[in-house]
């Protein structure tokens, strides 16, 4: 199989934990008209890593890095999960079986279903693993 | 042209020694006679003009801080009248009242002789285009190294300070050879020019900074001349001695002050007791040839240390080392002594994080609680929040291990801390005590 058409690409921006960062952020996307799929925040002391995933990631990269935020791609992979009470054990359960670490993870519902993010040690290998074990990965091509 | 006044720079010691006996003691006479602060100093101190018979009885002289001129505002101690001046220039008030310095012709002759002095032995003269960008106005910064550049035969560009794109079109537009501005100032202008894609090494001719008004490190000048393919040359001076007036020769190795316009010394700050040539302590000089604002043995706060050996150049004149810190800029965290620059020299040894950095002071509970802002490198910058932490966790221990006091650190974003184009404010205090 060809693992690469499911590796999404990820922007994370550093940011400073102040009031007004993420306004920042989302404001340039949204000049640039890069739509936002999905992003979380993570945080630790005085500083947080806003990590998104975007249609548009080379336009964003561009924009943010000219505002002068320290921003860098990241490699992540996106399951499909059913949208119903237990769709999220049904794919945490086949992960662990699959003895897949997790770094970090994020989801979001649409309308076509819900998506897990992943960040995870192997990318590769776990695209095989996941692909294997049943699970649904998303092409990347989906996102942009 | 190596010196530019050869009879002088390259005297024997036993007679620079033996002039500035002569001049010493010709300008005690003068203030005990004239002036009324000095002759009450004098007398308080139970000392006469009489009693100074060699130059190393400069001991027996009282001391002059800077409060006795915030005191003595605006010029009350000057001993010259006004239809004598033929300038004032006022230092920046930050810690209380400003002061003002008055300045006869003389007065600058021998400012501008000094920096003529000390620009030929950076190298520079006639052909050279020297960028002046410290401020013109009441600071003596740009004034001074004005004049001082003119009198070398060098061409002025009169920028002063801000407006950094211009400044480096400027740079390359006329040829700029050297810049005379704050360190914090030259990073700056390097970092725009880098935004504005210019290579400052290939597209400019620039290849000399005279770099004063802050304290700065020896690590701050590797790292300034390999990136901007320049030499960078410390300059010395404040306004109460005229401005900025020494500075090192091209051996870099300390700046040369010249004897027959001052007299040096090392003091312990607490005790007041001179210290020897190679021992660290408070700078303090006596001009021995100022008419408007005499100066004797005026301690002026710096911490740095003498080399009295002649100089490799051939210079006899004493040199004195890179400042080291300020007596009161001096922090004391949880009872330790701890400067500014040890923070910016451990800095400079991370290459994660960038060269510029705030140190947060405060109480918590009994406690105080040292905290250093820094800005992470783009090139350094994780997804993972454990890498960051990581990173975080090197700073600390690094400081930590250089000041020997804990310290938080706290990483921002980069070019998000304040870059000051006049003397930088690193500190905040908001410890109430």
């Amino acid at each position: 199989m060809d693992v690469k058409k499911y590796v999404v690409k990820q922007i994370s921006v550093f940011s400073e934990n102040r009031p007004g960062r993420l306004a920042a952020i989302a404001h340039a996307l949204g000049e640039e008209k890069v739509n936002i799929l999905a992003f979380s925040i993570a945080e630790a002391s005085g500083f947080g890593v806003v990590r998104a995933l975007v249609d548009h990631p080379e336009k964003a990269h561009k924009k943010l890095t000219s505002l002068g935020f320290n921003v860098a791609f990241t490699e992540v992979i996106a399951v499909h999960m059913k949208d119903i009470p237990g769709g999220l054990y049904e794919v945490a359960k086949i992960l662990g079986d699959a003895k897949i670490n997790i770094e970090y993870s994020y989801a979001y519902s649409g309308k076509d279903g819900a998506v897990l993010i992943l960040r995870v040690d192997h990318v590769e290998e776990a695209i095989e693993k996941i692909s294997k074990s049943g699970a649904t990965l998303i092409e990347s091509s989906v996102f942009h | 042209m190596k010196c530019w006044d050869p009879r002088i720079e390259e005297m024997p010691k036993a007679e620079l020694q033996q002039m500035q006996y002569k001049l010493l003691k010709s300008l005690v006479y003068q203030l005990y006679s004239f002036s009324p602060f000095y002759h009450d100093r004098m007398k308080e101190q139970n000392v006469h003009p009489d009693d100074i018979h060699t130059l190393s009885d400069v001991k027996k002289l009282p001391f002059m801080f800077k409060r006795d001129l915030r005191d003595n505002y605006p010029d009350k101690i000057f001993t010259a009248t006004q239809d004598d001046l033929v300038r004032y220039h006022v230092s920046s008030g930050t810690t209380g009242k400003p002061t003002v310095v008055g300045y006869t012709q003389n007065d600058l002759d021998n400012w501008t002789t000094s920096l003529a002095r000390a620009l030929t032995s950076l190298g520079l003269g006639r052909g050279d285009v020297i960028q002046v960008s410290y401020g013109y106005g009441l600071f003596t910064g740009g004034l001074g190294l004005h004049y001082g550049s003119e009198r070398i035969g060098a061409t002025v560009i009169p920028t002063s300070v801000g407006n950094t794109e211009r400044q480096i079109e400027l740079m390359q537009d006329l040829g700029t050879t050297a810049i005379a501005c704050t360190p914090s100032y030259l990073l700056h202008l390097g970092e725009v020019a880098e935004k504005m894609g210019v290579d400052i090494k290939k597209d400019t001719k620039l290849r000399c900074g005279i770099l004063g008004a802050e304290p700065w490190t020896e690590r701050m000048r590797i790292r300034m001349e390999e990136w901007l393919g320049i030499k960078a040359y410390d300059i010395y001076g404040t306004s109460e001695l005229s401005g900025p007036m020494f500075t090192e020769c091209t051996e870099q190795t300390g700046f040369h002050v010249w004897s027959d316009i001052a007299l040096v010394e090392i003091i312990d700050p607490k005790t007041g007791e001179q210290l020897a040539p190679g021992e660290s302590g408070e700078l303090t000089i006596t001009i021995l040839q100022k008419e408007a604002l005499p100066m004797i043995r005026y301690r002026i706060g710096d911490i740095t240390q003498i080399n009295d050996e002649v100089c490799a150049c051939g210079r006899t004149h004493p040199r004195v080392d890179r400042i080291q810190g300020r007596v009161d800029d001096m922090l004391i965290i949880r009872g330790i002594n701890v400067f500014p620059s040890q923070v910016e020299y451990a800095l400079m040894a991370i290459p994660e994080v960038g060269q510029h950095f705030q140190i947060v002071v405060d109480r918590k509970g009994a406690l105080d609680d040292m905290l250093v802002r820094v800005e992470l490198n783009k090139e350094s910058f994780s997804d993972k929040i454990t890498d960051l932490m990581h990173i975080s966790g090197k700073v600390e221990h690094k400081l930590r291990n250089a000041l020997n006091v804990n310290v938080n650190v706290e990483l921002v974003e980069p070019g998000s801390l304040p870059r000051y184009e006049g003397k930088s404010k690193k500190v905040v205090d908001r410890r109430s005590l």
